[in-house]
């Protein structure tokens, strides 16, 4: 049981990690004060591994439907200056970002 | 009577009393007062809806009525598209977003003849208990204006509390409908998963989200679920059954019918004592009606917040990444580079509660953790399912109270999130099991309402607002108003 | 330099190359995998999408009935099992052309897993010329999932037109099936001759027309080394977005230098992504692979696990054209064809179609099998067409061929006639008639040209005489010119030796 509350103690540098994966920029308050939130949450939520769940199928969806399926029928497009409508920024129908150096995709 | 409810609404222009018009300009006032003092409407639409209702009262006098909310006003939770219109879902960083696209509801509420009134006040992104987490500022209860209104569709419950409109839609992952509606005095209904289009509403948390209606009473939330339910090929988690026929189960009748009281929602430690009188009191009258009682067990229980904070938040971290600054909403100003534009737009985007969930949910799916945590919680999600499985097998409803106490005062949870969290444990469990749901006044506490939950088995709405109904018929705290109400 | 120390200039020495592929192949769909958007090639940024492709609020995702059978037919042309259950998981990162921030792919349940195919492979140390001699080996499918392709980020501030990076979405949420290897290759040639074969599968089975240049076919490349006899694989690298063939094998090439010296050096390979330098002929890290790579897989709670019947399966399976492998047996068995011939003929299932009709029709299967692989091939590849986009018939071929067996036209002849039939049709034996071009084999024409040329000829008729054939072709070539080209090679050469060795 200690081994597993151990678990929980979520650092500063899980923090920062978590937050550069989620794209988020915290403060240094905010990383203090996320820590000890996210802490105090995950304290709590270690109760679930007091349940056995050996053997347990997970639930991704608590009611069973078939594959729904859609016709390989095309239709246009939205309009493009709808498309467009909301983009912060933009060129000749293209999104714009700031330049990306890297090309590095997944 | 002040054309307040949705069923004096229909007969009123059934009986040409009134137009639609007509109504459409008593909710735009009512919305433009009590609902900005109350922080309940945050967009009206007040031309689009007028022309909409001088088309619902030519359709009438043509002899159409498309259904029983033909001419009526409603308000859309703000996480809910409508093409031209602006969706916020009360962030930042969707400030300026006007949809391109038409959402299930615009289409279904027009396709019925309800006028779309505007937008209501919400927690961000649905995320929250109080309506307290909006870049619009809190949403006041109209019963006391220093208490929070419950949330996250606080705006919506508002709307139909203070008769602002007569019935309003709401979004609950967690118990967003049902806990400001016992919070407010209205009856709030969260239908079984799939059974309303998830198009066009702005996901929090995919597997749990469900779209439904907040009214007075079970009947209108019949008509309501009627107009909105059924069938969308656009929703993959969309059930294939058509919209169920509700009105016509409402018979009055609870005779024979088995109400399972859950051991574990009525021990001790739980619910305030006040609340918990309530619900007995309204669990005698339908016994008195001849409706059964028996003891059922959900062991989960203890574990059910827990494993709803994580299926949740790990869904919304994955379901939030969309809100990058590229395609639509808030960019930051003056960024070098990619990094930076990603970084700056969605923390100035994105509120406390919103970044800490966000946290939350990347941190139980990050290598490493993904298995302890999300893969474990969606174990103990087929244990509380079963846990309602058997339970329904000895009743055909459950019922306890809708949260643990009465409206609180805003402010008061702001910084001890698991506490608040906490709340959510009566409700949390319809959403994991996907279960309809549904919150009825049932009784006072501290001058505040008191909401009666009853849960019900997988796509029995029917027999759900059969109960409602039959205790409202036999009781009047539905139609108790707010003090100084329009 | 002395041999010994050639040899070792060739990595290959020291160690055996371990190499295995991650193809994508854009699936042949009308619309996009998860929304009702065309899939099209070309159009202008952003007039091909969605809201759903845009990755707007509230919009969500609903599958693509026509890829199930997509992957079906992939999953049984490769001999792997086609999973009765398989899930769409999401891949969560940020990059601006990734409209939802996740990429909807599958990930512990695919599609389709375990299988294989056979590939002919060049034999070791027999090069790439032409007629190399190869061998069958079998290459491990390790799975196919389908996902979603992403945007395209169009980098180039010239070719945008201003600052910054442009996204355009058109090509988001067109299917994909990615096809992942076993580590089973062991040098360029063979992941090229591997991707070759794969692609001539997805074309046979028209899940994907597999065109490299519209991006509809790409390839990832995980390469490492090891020391020829240890049985454990080195670290790997991944270099990322071939888009070629050439590209394909010259990265490969290039990796496999860069690793062996890192290596021969006493160093350590990296995991990490690469990328190719097509210029420079060289591979360079674009990234290495850290815990930045945290994908967060998880099921898409959007969309239901896909299901599939196995009647469905066995519909498809009886459904299932002649694959490439079986056709080259069918081909060296019925026609008593061979070798690289019937590897190029069966390499397109619109060219083995056309054999096959044109070998029927002129009853001359293997002389059929030759014009085909090579002359009319050629003919091909100099105007880049597909066999059934020109003029040519497989029954005017036939009739060409028919032509040359039969003697009346000369091989030369034909062939000067190919390009005008490629390019324009007609019939071969009303053209041959025409301009005259009909063989002559009239034996009193060819005796009077024969006479003629020996006698004018007496040095060259000598050495014939003398046992030295070499002159007989200049011999023979004297006879055609004297013909303006239109006698029968064969009753020449025949006459040739008869007047020539018969005298003597």
């Amino acid at each position: 049981m200690l081994a597993l509350y151990a678990m929980s103690r979520i650092t500063r540098e899980d923090v920062e990690r978590t937050a550069d994966l989620a794209r988020l920029s915290l403060s240094n308050d905010e990383i203090e004060s996320m820590t000890h939130d996210l802490g105090q949450i995950l304290d709590h939520v270690e109760q679930l591994q007091a349940l056995d769940t050996q053997g347990i199928e997970p639930t991704a969806h608590a009611i069973p439907l078939a594959t729904p399926l859609r016709a390989d029928k095309a239709s246009p497009g939205i309009d493009p200056d709808l498309a467009l409508a909301n983009a912060p920024s933009s060129d000749a129908y293209a999104f714009v970002v700031p330049k990306v150096i890297e090309a590095e995709e997944g | 009577m002040k054309l307040q409810s949705l069923e004096e609404q229909r007969a009123a222009l059934d009986a040409s009393e009134v137009s639609s018009v007509e109504l459409v300009e008593l909710a735009l006032t009512r919305a433009e007062g009590t609902g900005t003092d109350l922080g309940a409407i945050v967009g009206l639409r007040a031309e689009a809806a007028l022309a909409a209702a001088a088309g619902s009262d030519a359709r009438r006098r043509a002899g159409e009525i498309r259904s029983p909310l033909e001419g009526a006003p409603v308000v859309l939770k703000d996480n809910m598209v409508q093409k031209g219109e602006p969706t916020t879902c009360a962030s930042r960083i969707l400030e300026s977003f006007v949809s391109p696209y038409d959402g299930a509801m615009a289409e279904k509420l027009e396709a019925a003849g309800a006028i779309i009134l505007g937008r209501a006040n919400m927690d961000e992104f649905a995320m929250g208990s109080t309506t307290e987490n909006s870049i619009f500022g809190p949403a006041r209860n109209p019963w006391d204006t220093s208490r929070t209104t419950g949330g996250s569709s606080g705006g919506s419950a508002v709307a139909v509390s203070a008769g602002i409109t007569g019935f309003a839609l709401g979004s609950d992952t967690g118990g967003s409908i049902r806990q400001p509606a016992s919070f407010c005095g209205v009856v709030g209904m969260k239908p079984s998963y799939g059974r309303v289009s998830r198009w066009g509403l702005v996901a929090f948390a995919s597997s749990l989200d469900q779209i439904g209606p907040f009214t007075h009473s079970a009947r209108e939330a019949a008509w309501v679920l009627e107009a909105i339910a059924g069938h969308d090929a656009r929703d993959s988690t969309s059930l294939p059954e058509p919209a169920p026929a509700l009105e016509s189960a409402l018979t009055g009748d609870v005779k024979g019918l088995r109400i399972g009281l859950p051991r574990e929602y009525f021990v001790d430690e739980g619910a305030d004592p006040g609340v918990v009188e309530a619900v007995r009191g309204a669990v005698s009258e339908l016994e008195s009606a001849g409706a059964k009682v028996v003891e059922v067990a959900l062991p989960h229980t203890p574990y059910v917040v827990s494993t709803y904070y994580l299926v949740a938040t790990a869904e919304a971290s994955s379901n939030l990444a969309r809100f990058d600054g590229v395609r639509y909403g808030r960019r930051a100003e003056n960024v070098q580079d990619l990094d930076e534009m990603y970084k700056r737009s969605r923390s100035e985007g994105f509120g406390r509660e919103v970044k800490r969930r966000i946290l939350l949910g990347t941190y139980v799916l990050s290598a490493g953790y993904f298995d302890a945590y999300y893969r474990k919680a969606q174990q103990v999600r087929t244990l509380v399912r079963g846990d309602f499985d058997r339970a329904f097998e000895a009743c055909d409803v459950i019922i306890g109270p809708t949260y643990p106490e009465v409206a609180f005062p805003i402010g008061a949870r702001m910084d001890d999130p698991v506490s608040l969290y906490l709340g959510d444990i009566y409700t949390v469990s319809a959403n994991l099991a996907g279960l309809p749901g549904i919150s009825v006044p049932c009784g006072q506490h501290q001058g505040m309402p008191v909401g009666m939950q009853v849960l019900g088995r997988p796509l029995d709405e029917a027999t759900l607002l059969r109960v409602a109904d039959a205790f409202q018929r036999r009781t009047d705290h539905h139609e108790h108003r707010p003090p100084g109400s329009a | 330099m002395s041999e010994e120390e050639r040899m070792s200039d060739n990595p290959l020495d020291r160690y055996e190359p371990v190499i295995g592929l991650e193809v994508h192949t854009h699936l042949k769909t009308e619309s996009k995998l998860f929304s009702p958007a065309p899939v099209r090639y070309g159009g202008a940024p952003n007039h091909d999408v969605h809201p759903i492709d845009l990755g707007m609020p509230g919009v969500l995702p609903v599958l693509n009935e026509k890829v199930i059978g997509l992957a079906i037919r992939l999953g049984l042309a490769t001999h792997s099992t086609v999973n009765t259950r398989s899930v769409f998981a999401r891949k969560n990162y940020f990059y601006p052309d990734l409209p939802k921030g996740y990429q909807i792919s599958q990930y512990e349940e695919p599609v389709v897993s375990n299988g294989w195919i056979e590939v002919e492979v060049p034999v070791k140390g027999s090069g790439k010329k032409r007629g190399a001699e190869t061998v069958t080996k079998r290459i491990g499918v390790t799975r196919a999932h389908l996902e979603e392709d992403a945007g395209k980020s169009i980098h180039d501030v010239a070719l945008s037109g201003s600052e910054g990076t442009h996204i355009d979405l058109n090509r988001a949420g067109v299917p994909l099936l990615e096809i992942v290897s076993e580590p089973d290759l062991r040098s360029a040639a063979e992941a090229s001759a591997y991707l070759r074969a794969l692609r001539s599968i997805l074309r046979y089975i028209e899940v994907s027309d597999a065109d490299m240049e519209k991006g509809q076919f790409r390839c990832d490349a995980n390469v490492s080394l090891r020391p020829w006899g240890r049985s454990q694989f080195g670290t790997r690298t991944e270099i990322k977005n071939l888009n070629s063939f050439a590209n394909v094998e010259g990265a490969i090439e290039a990796e496999i230098v860069r690793q062996s010296e890192i290596l021969d050096d006493g160093g350590e390979i990296q995991q990490a992504t690469m990328g190719f330098d097509v210029e420079r002929r060289k591979t360079r890290v674009l990234r290495l692979k850290e815990n930045a790579d945290d994908y967060r897989y998880f099921d898409d709670p959007d969309l239901i696990p896909l299901m599939i019947d196995e009647e469905l399966i066995e519909a498809i399976r009886a459904d299932l054209p002649e694959l490439p492998e079986q056709k080259r047996e069918r081909f060296e068995q019925e026609y008593g064809l061979a070798g690289e011939t019937t590897a190029i003929l069966v390499a397109s299932r619109r060219l083995a179609d056309f054999f096959e009709h044109c070998a029927r029709a002129c009853n001359a299967p293997k002389a059929a099998a030759n014009w085909i692989a090579r002359d009319l091939r050629q003919e091909l590849n100099e105007r880049n067409l597909e066999v059934d986009e020109t003029r040519l018939e497989p029954d005017a071929l036939a009739s060409l061929i028919r032509l040359v067996e039969e003697g009346r036209l000369t091989t030369k002849n034909a062939r000067e006639l190919l390009p005008e039939l490629v390019e324009e049709g007609g019939d071969p034996q009303a053209m041959m008639e025409e301009r005259g071009l009909e063989a002559v084999s009239d034996t009193g024409m060819i005796d009077e040209w024969v006479t003629a040329v020996i006698s004018g000829n007496a040095a060259a008729v000598e050495s014939v005489r003398g046992g030295d054939d070499k002159p007989l072709n200049f011999l023979m070539g004297q006879v055609m010119k004297a013909a303006g080209g239109k006698a029968a090679p064969g009753e020449v050469r025949k006459r040739l030796m008869e007047m020539i060795r018969g005298d003597g």
